[in-house]
């Protein structure tokens, strides 16, 4: 299930799977992943060019936009699959903002000192340290999973700004590193179509032209970097999903007792998730330090571990899911940079995303869902209609605020692995 | 079942004495004498001018650690005291400079006025949790951040100062001076101790020791308080004693809340007089946290965990003007809490075990089996 299904579950729709007492089953949860994940793409770019013919914001569908977008929303998706990992394996892992913040420090100073290369897989390292710390703590020596993930937080954030201090190559800084030699190529993946693609975007067309920039922005003077992010995803669904061991990883989530009575060693699996997931956030954090700033810079993460594992949970603990929460996280966030007559126009695309969550909702003749829905949507174009700007400072916490809303309205449908969180220790130990 | 004293006080001493030795491992990796460190440490950090920061330091933590204990009690996790009292600093600051009122008056109007903010913000992760079952845990991280920029929203939009009137950083309307706190400098002054310089200590500390009192009289001293430490070492029973645990969980966060809705008020009763950006440190919320640990939830073990932990913070001004790393102390910090939490369960384990073969000499052959280890329930022991 994705994050638009889960919003669908607005009001009570009460049943999880299957088809739903009181209307029809959704036609598009028979349709394979891929598929209905195409389906999703399509409509959200319909909607934003919808919304951009209303507004006139120009800036909703620019290329420009999408580029910062897919940069912002990496270290945020990478954060969120190593969640995904631990807790697949049944470890909650709070710790992914200290792995994160190892990560950059260490990214930064494998670059500076051996190369860009080297430095990804310091900070990759680092970050999978941060990961094993969290093991040895929560699976061996049994302590509560957040309260361990708290220490590795405070730990991460206290040992980088020490090694700063003290490295010395790294000048009398106490706060950052110099610039790191960054020569990591960028290329574009759809070389042959971008001439044809920069005709049609700006031909101003709707809806061809809009999905032509966001082409664009997402494929044109893409990081190698960026590209081995996104492979990871896929990766981890096919290893979690479709391998022994994946099967074995997630079996510790969901009952450690039973994986262990048929011979899986839980304490090895859970080891090996949280040193993944470790490693994974590790590379958020090299992202972070390679996309932006090109240096290390305390405090740069800025919460960066914690709305990872928001958007995991808004994506269900699933892959999937996971992208479009981080998707999302990274949209506002460049959307922040935006001038105030393109950040009104997101509550143009809320309210059209409401209405078509109603029309949805009409269709499965689910009434009281579809209500609320058309309400809220007819809410958001009123907001729209009277003012003249969004509240900026507020921005970037939408996401925030709408993963608080999928938790309320969804938590019926949200399925975390059955042991998330809890101690497992083995009997007679 | 009794458990023994020693254990449990040997565990943090341990727990610190092998942080200590972590720290000084560290150091010397990066080339620094642990030495001159340590001799910094017993020469600097027990002058006057670094205890008055002590103490000073360790009310804030005190009252967030005190915040997040009486979750603890409850089974329940305040990781969100963090912008509870981000909010309540806010509230309290531009409500304080809004009236005016005589001295003491004031001061209490300030109090009440960020204890029921910060009860307010707590109310949306405890009604999520009595009446959607979701965690808080997740709910408080999302409203951290929400109270990150819920505040900036409120400060510039609504409650700022008129531009041009106070210069400087953006900021409410400073507090009329019965709204602040006075230093206690006169009354230590009458008692005999004299206080070097500019250094003042702030009867904030004073509101800390007052929510100390209010913790172990409420948790231990009432029935909320019973019926909380019930529900919190077995809902279950709890509940079937007629204890309505959807109730608790919000009386309980309402509770925490209010007193983490103090946390922020030190500086804006006491120096700054006003909430800018910069007045209200933020982290507080986790530092209660790894206080709480610390001090096993009890009034004055979380007090020698906030004192430890603000001496640690004070020590930071000596050791750079000794062109020491004072970032070592967070390194301590970090390692502390760490193996603080590993040491208690390790205690916890063998005190099991004990018990365990205590209980297998007493019964015969054939007889009940003994006790399993069984899963930790609670997130920290009481």
């Amino acid at each position: 299930m994705t994050a638009v299904d889960a919003t669908s579950a607005l009001a009570g729709t009460r049943t999880v799977t299957g088809p739903d007492r009181r209307g029809r089953t959704d036609p598009l949860s028979r349709l394979p992943g891929p598929a209905r994940f195409g389906i999703y793409l399509v409509v959200g770019v319909a909607i934003l060019a919808l919304a951009r013919e209303i507004t006139g914001a120009g800036q909703l569908t620019a290329e420009g936009t999408f580029r910062s977008a897919l940069a912002l929303s990496m270290p945020i998706a990478l954060a969120g699959l190593g969640g995904l990992w631990a807790e697949r394996a049944g470890v909650v892992n709070i710790g992914l903002e200290g792995m994160m913040v190892l990560g950059t420090w260490f990214g930064a100073y494998g670059a500076i000192a051996y190369g860009p290369w080297t430095g990804v897989l310091f900070g990759v390292a680092g970050g999978a340290v941060g990961g094993l710390l969290h093991a040895v703590a929560t699976v061996s020596f049994g302590v509560d999973h957040i309260i361990s993930g708290v220490a590795i937080n405070l730990l991460g954030v206290g040992l980088t700004n020490f090694l700063t201090t003290t490295t010395s190559s790294w000048g009398n800084q106490t706060k950052e590193s110099p610039q790191i030699p960054n020569n990591i190529v960028e290329v574009d993946l759809l070389p042959f179509l971008n001439s044809p693609l920069e005709t049609l975007s700006e031909q101003n067309r709707f809806f061809v032209s809009d999905l032509a920039r966001i082409t664009l922005g997402l494929t044109t003077n893409v990081s190698l970097l960026v590209l081995i992010g996104i492979a990871l995803f896929p990766l981890t669904w096919y290893l979690l999903w479709r391998t022994r061991v994946g099967l074995r990883l997630r079996s510790v989530g969901e009952d450690p007792e039973a994986a262990d009575s048929l011979g899986v060693k839980v304490y090895g699996m859970k080891y090996l998730a949280v040193i993944t997931s470790g490693a994974l956030s590790g590379l958020g954090g090299v992202m972070l330090v390679y996309l932006f700033a090109e240096k290390f810079q305390s405090g740069q993460t800025g919460g960066r571990g914690y709305i990872g594992l928001a958007a995991m949970i808004f994506g269900n603990w699933r892959p999937g899911g996971l992208v479009m929460g981080a998707g999302l996280f990274g949209f506002m966030d460049s959307m922040q940079s935006q001038v105030d007559s393109t950040a009104h126009a997101l509550l143009v695309v809320a309210a059209l995303v409401l209405a078509l969550l109603a029309a949805r909702s009409l269709a499965l003749r689910r009434y009281t869902s579809a209500g609320v829905l058309a309400v809220l949507g007819a809410l958001f174009w009123v907001w729209y209609q009277r003012t003249d700007e969004l509240p900026r400072e507020m921005i970037p916490y939408f996401p925030h605020i709408a993963t608080l809303l999928v938790l309320v309205f969804a938590s019926q449908r949200l399925r975390m692995p059955a042991a998330d969180g809890k101690i497992y220790r083995r009997s007679g130990r | 079942m009794k458990q023994r004293l020693g254990p449990q006080l040997a565990a943090p001493l341990l727990a610190i004495a092998f942080a200590l030795l972590v720290s000084g491992v560290i150091l010397l990796l990066a080339g620094f004498n642990p030495g001159d460190v340590l001799s910094v440490v017993l020469q600097d950090g027990f002058e006057r001018q670094r205890l008055v920061e002590t103490v000073n330091r360790a009310g804030p933590y005190y009252i967030a650690g005190v915040a997040v204990a009486i979750g603890f009690k409850m089974n329940l996790f305040n990781i969100g005291v963090e912008g509870q009292y981000k909010v309540a600093a806010l509230v309290a600051a531009w409500a304080g400079a809004s009236v005016s009122l005589p001295g003491p008056l004031h001061v209490l109007f300030i109090l009440a006025a960020a204890s029921l903010t910060g009860a307010a913000w707590a109310f949306i992760p405890a009604i999520l949790k009595a009446t959607r079952g979701v965690s808080e845990v997740i709910s408080s991280i999302m409203l951290n951040a929400i109270a990150f920029g819920f505040s900036s929203f409120m400060l510039t939009r609504y409650f700022r100062a008129p531009r041009g009137e106070y210069a400087g950083t953006v900021g409410t309307v400073p507090l009329d001076d019965s709204g602040r706190l006075p230093s206690l400098n006169g009354v230590l002054e009458r008692i005999g101790i004299e206080l070097p310089g500019s250094s003042r200590v702030q009867s904030y500390v004073l509101v800390a020791v007052a929510v100390g009192i209010i913790y172990r009289v409420v948790i231990w001293r009432t029935r909320f308080g019973y019926d909380l430490r019930a529900s919190g070492s077995n809902d279950g029973a709890a509940a079937a004693s007629g204890v309505d645990p959807k109730r608790m969980i919000i009386l309980a966060m309402l509770f925490s809340g209010a007193v983490a809705g103090l946390v922020g008020l030190n500086n804006i009763t006491g120096q700054a007089g006003r909430y800018t950006d910069v007045s209200v440190v933020s982290g507080i919320g986790f530092t209660g946290i790894a206080v709480a640990l610390l001090g096993r939830n009890h009034p004055l073990g979380i007090a020698f965990g906030a004192l430890l932990w603000a001496f640690m913070d004070a020590l930071q001004t000596p050791l750079s003007t000794n062109e020491l790393p004072k970032q070592i102390t967070a390194i301590l910090q970090g390692v502390t809490v760490l193996s603080v939490v590993i040491a208690y369960e390790v205690v916890r384990r063998v005190g099991v075990r004990q018990q365990a073969a205590a209980l297998r000499r007493e019964t015969p052959a054939g007889g009940a089996p003994p006790p399993g280890p069984g899963p930790a329930r609670e997130v920290v022991p009481a």
